[in-house]
């Protein structure tokens, strides 16, 4: 068992947090984040049935303004930004020159002229190393900050999580939609707060200062201790997001991958003219790209992890992705790139688990998803 | 939780109770805490000879997977089904989920009693 050396490690504003509530403590992306505190099945069965509070405040944010700000937007991620109002968000990809991903990211629009990207902790640095310059080459009016110290985040997951926080706060939670944004007040503090989150549940993530990082956290907490909302890690987030079939960067794609193989066509702007990689993917789009990237259920009693490898017909056709046992659905699942024209739901396929080969078979995603 | 005197404990986390020739395996409440949620268990075939030290099988977490590691010499004389298919129990109830019964024929030096072990865990 590796130990952590969290000397060297980044903390986030919540760390002493969980200390207290005697998290079990982890490094993950340079920080030493909480993976579990009652443990990733009750936090698990919380969010899917109360709610549960995370703090995600290692994840990074890079704000673009300027007049030109859209047109750097535009050039440096898939989706179409230009179809967002002020206080929307929209799931996307920021693209290499290959049409693979620099990160995966959600584009908050501030203003007309004033754009903010969440981005994935391990991939700050990159990211705004690569978004600075690629901002410059659009030209015009335009540039790249990185804010990420400027903002704790903290998110609070589950069926419970609206009546929650609107115990805490004036901002009409009902009147916002998913995917849209707002700023208000949460306990006195003052916060963005967007209708966005990594669990398959409905529920906010509230962009804190830091200094009142603490306060707004247990408030939050103590708001929510009657309706069952519990401390939630970074584990419980990993089974959470793979029950709803949301992609992890590093895992499920990387600046290998294309944003066509990862099966997100839905987060490219077909209609853009151009954005860095358009060309690949508008290729693949049309042809077909070699492999995809697909749900699958092991048939046999194993469980797939990232890097196991794939077979068909005793040949090797893939590799897993993601995988563990759902404390929800309760089922062995995972992702894994196989080849295109195997990927069809139903389709069996082997996976090599410790040197044993052990069917699975492709499944439509999500595996999970909530009842309205 | 203590660590039952009358078991002997290895560096990786497993405790074997002998009784004349025979002994009982299992992980302790160390392990079963750095693991978490315990969700799969996989278990040698009875009448497998183990050396001490060999990989007898494996438990799987909802995060991560972990070997099983034989603490003595010996034959496996039965395997604990009832926990393969609840094993979860392993988390509630680590000292008494023993996983195989062996008839032990060796290597039971170095070994360490409740008092090293629970020492190693601090």
């Amino acid at each position: 068992m590796t130990q952590a050396t969290p000397g060297t490690l980044k903390k986030t504003p919540l760390h002493a947090r969980h200390r207290a509530l005697g998290a079990r403590m982890v490094e993950f992306g340079g920080w030493d984040m909480p993976v579990e505190y009652s443990g990733i099945v009750d936090e698990h069965m919380a969010v899917r049935t109360r709610g549960g509070l995370f703090d995600v405040s290692h994840m990074g944010e890079i704000e673009i303004a300027g007049a030109d700000a859209l047109k750097a937007v535009q050039h440096i991620t898939s989706n179409d930004a230009s179809r967002l109002a002020i206080n929307q968000i929209q799931y996307s990809a920021l693209t290499t020159p290959q049409g693979t991903f620099v990160d995966d990211v959600l584009t908050y629009r501030i203003a007309d002229d004033h754009f903010m990207l969440v981005v994935n902790a391990s991939n700050i640095v990159k990211d705004f190393h690569w978004i600075a310059a690629h901002v410059k080459e659009v030209g015009g009016d335009a540039a790249a900050v990185n804010t990420s110290s400027r903002y704790a985040l903290i998110a609070l997951q589950g069926p419970v999580a609206k009546d929650v926080l609107q115990s805490l706060t004036g901002v009409d939670l009902s009147a916002m939609k998913y995917y849209w944004f707002g700023t208000g007040e949460v306990a006195g503090v003052r916060v963005t707060i967007s209708r966005t989150g990594y669990t398959g549940e409905d529920g906010f993530e509230v962009f804190v200062p830091p200094s009142a990082a603490e306060r707004v956290w247990d408030a939050i907490l103590q708001a929510g201790k009657s309706a069952g909302v519990i401390p939630a890690g970074l584990g419980a987030r990993d089974t959470l997001r793979l029950e709803a079939s949301m992609r992890l960067y590093g895992n499920d794609m990387d600046e290998t991958t294309t944003v066509v193989e990862a099966d997100l066509g839905w987060i490219v702007g077909w209609k853009k003219d151009e954005f860095l990689g358009h060309d690949v993917l508008k290729r693949q789009k049309a042809e077909g790209a070699p492999r995809k990237l697909v749900g699958f259920e092991m048939l046999e009693r194993a469980i797939a992890r990232h890097g196991y490898d794939a077979y068909i017909g005793g040949e090797k056709a893939g590799v897993v992705t993601s995988g563990t046992q759902t404390p929800f659905l309760k089922k062995a699942i995972g992702m894994a790139y196989l080849p295109t024209d195997r990927t069809a739901p139903g389709t069996e396929f082997e996976v090599d688990i410790r040197g044993r080969r052990l069917k699975a078979a492709v499944v439509p995603m999500p595996f999970y998803k909530r009842a309205k | 939780m203590s660590y039952p005197a009358d078991f002997k404990y290895t560096k990786d986390h497993e405790w074997v109770k002998i009784d004349g020739a025979n002994a009982k395996v299992g992980i302790t409440d160390y392990a079963q805490k750095q693991l978490g949620d315990v969700v799969y268990l996989e278990l040698p075939q009875v009448g497998r000879t183990l050396k001490k030290g060999e990989v007898f099988g494996t438990i799987e977490s909802v995060k991560a997977v972990s070997e099983l590691y034989s603490p003595v010499d010996g034959e496996v004389t039965e395997i604990h089904s009832d926990l393969v298919q609840h094993p979860e129990t392993v988390n509630k109830d680590p000292h008494g989920s023993w996983m195989i019964a062996m008839k032990v024929t060796g290597g039971q030096d170095g070994l360490l009693d409740s008092g090293a072990y629970t020492d190693l865990t601090k």
